[in-house]
């Protein structure tokens, strides 16, 4: 199992004190924050795409080529990169990139973004997402695959004759997840190419997101990549700790009560209790956590939203610090175990694609 | 069997909308020639997680439930109290909520309340729009109670008859049409990608 954060990238004020990190405090933070997963033994980091306030992550690979340079072993990846609105040509480019001056340490998970106004900021319309992430999707996994591409689709000039560059690294493209919250079409999609389904999990209710995984693996399987149960799931999750309950409960109820996604809505414990957010002591999280593959199967990434809602870096790092010290370790153990020996362990990495020369 | 959903949004305990509700469900009831399991859901139960809904997107706990009473079931009566010249912000609250093709087809008596008669016309103006954008299907009556109504007879009883048997009609006539769940049977990838054009 790979475990890691991904961060949205907002801009949100303390609602204890007020104040707000400037855009230059808050891409720091995320920097720091992808060092300290590293640091404590976590797997990956993964940013956001944003193009409007108050997010600041509008340049992923920038970031993430920064953090690769500053990083030995951690995994570099985004949630979600914008296949709708970003032209799937840079897209190859940009990450091919990235992988080589990464080493190899980098996937990538494709979204189509829900901020209406971006579609026709990028020159798209909303109501062509699903068609945009097909088209420009299968666009960037013939770029990757294909020294010379000769190409004409709806949504993007035609290509005679183009070679993206530079090539991926080894030969070998990064391994792609798809995210969606209610698309049954982009797990059909996922399925279809053998990539990985990536479920956000966070802010709705399980049985919103069992549905869509049953029909990825189902589909995976049809698809002849493997069984149901050997399909690449990753999921969300979003976790406050004390060391004492009643302590985390104190502490996060005002960012929760005011928070972007949900604040002023349901109360603290209602949302505990019909979404995975868990707020509590490690061993809270690390039960509430060991249910997700109950409720999903085995599955190969767990992602944890930690620096939302206006938390100031200091909390957001000594969050991290309970998560690979006393979360994690517990939890890689407890889910190895459980683990059938058919089931891939982890996602796909560079090292295990050069291995097996998937293409 | 056949179950038969009510939506009382008044506010006032004991409420006139409900009163209002409970007689067209008795007469539709009345009017079906097949058992008929009616559900009543009282809107206000339900206000706090109609706006917890509105904020997080989706329903959760005994609003959930009520919810998909609704979008089940084989027939709606929906009624509200007229303010400020529409349909109360809790009536509409719901329909904000419920998911946008929940109720393709279904058929629906639409039902209001007032203070006076001018304002009867509600049902016509605000309430029918919204159910058209719905793609529901409203039965031709739709029954206004004023105040007065409930005293001397001023034709009340004949109108939730005459608005019932409309109801019950379409309901026999026209069983809930069959769901396609998309989880269940996903459009296969090489007609996403053929929609698309993409080569």
């Amino acid at each position: 199992m790979q475990f890691g954060i991904f961060t949205v990238g907002d801009v949100t004020p303390d609602p204890t004190t007020g104040r707000a990190p400037s855009e230059a405090e808050r891409i720091k933070a995320m920097v720091a924050i992808a060092a300290k997963a590293e640091e404590v033994g976590l797997d990956v980091f993964a940013t956001g795409e944003h193009h409007n306030p108050p997010f600041v992550p509008s340049s992923p690979t920038t970031m993430l080529g920064y953090i690769a340079a500053r990083t030995e072993r951690l995994i570099l990846s985004t949630a979600t990169t914008l296949i709708t609105t970003n032209d799937p040509v840079k897209i190859a480019e940009d990450f091919a990139m990235l992988q080589h001056l990464a080493d190899g340490r980098v996937d990538l998970m494709m979204g189509r973004g829900n901020t209406a106004p971006v579609y026709p900021w990028f020159g798209k319309d909303i109501r062509d997402g699903i068609d945009l992430a097909i088209e420009n999707y299968h666009l960037l996994h013939r770029l990757w695959r294909e020294d010379v591409v000769d190409w004409e689709g709806r949504f993007r000039t035609p290509l005679q004759s183009f070679t993206s560059t530079p090539r991926p690294l080894d030969g070998v493209p990064p391994f792609v997840w798809h995210g969606s919250i209610r698309s049954p079409e982009i797990a059909e999609q996922a399925a279809y190419y053998g990539d990985g389904f990536f479920a956000n999990h966070i802010f709705w209710p399980k049985e919103h997101f069992q549905q869509l995984i049953a029909l990825y693996r189902r589909r995976y399987e049809h698809y002849g990549h493997g069984s149901a149960d050997q399909a690449i799931v990753g999921l969300g999750g979003q976790v406050f700790m004390r060391k004492n309950s009643q302590d985390a409960v104190r502490e996060f109820r005002p960012y929760f009560d005011n928070a972007p996604v949900y604040g002023h809505g349901p109360s603290l414990e209602e949302f505990t209790a019909g979404t995975p957010l868990t707020v509590g002591s490690p061993q809270q999280v690390i039960e509430k956590t060991l249910t997700f593959r109950d409720h999903f199967g085995d599955y190969q990434r767990q992602l944890f939203l930690m620096d939302h809602a206006g938390l100031p870096l200091k909390t957001v790092l000594e969050q991290i610090d309970l998560l690979g010290e006393e979360v994690v370790p517990v939890l890689r153990g407890e889910f190895e175990a459980l683990r059938p020996a058919h089931v891939p362990a982890t996602a796909p990495t560079h090292a295990s694609r050069l291995t097996e020369e998937v293409r | 069997m056949t179950t038969l959903a009510v939506i009382s949004a008044g506010l006032g305990q004991p409420s006139s909308t409900r009163l209002l509700a409970d007689r067209l469900a008795a007469a539709t009831v009345a009017a079906l020639r097949r058992d008929v399991s009616v559900e009543t859901i009282e809107l206000r139960d339900h206000a706090h997680a109609m706006v917890d809904a509105a904020l997080t997107g989706f329903p959760s706990g005994t609003f959930r439930a009520a919810v998909e009473t609704v979008t089940n079931a084989d027939g709606l009566i929906a009624v509200t109290p007229v303010f400020n010249a529409s349909y109360s912000g809790l009536f509409k609250t719901f329909f904000d909520v419920v998911e946008r093709d929940a109720l393709d087809g279904a058929p629906v008596l639409l039902g209001a309340t007032g203070g006076t008669e001018r304002h009867s016309l509600a049902i016509d103006y605000a309430m029918r729009p919204l159910m058209a954008y719905l793609r529901a299907t409203v039965v031709p009556t739709g029954v206004y109670a004023a105040s007065a109504d409930w005293g001397a007879d001023g034709g009340l009883a004949d109108r939730v008859d005459r608005a019932a048997a409309e109801l019950a009609a379409l309901m026999e006539a026209r069983p809930a049409p069959e769901k396609a769940d998309p989880y269940d049977e996903p459009v296969p990838f090489e007609r996403l990608l053929a929609q698309g054009a993409g080569q």
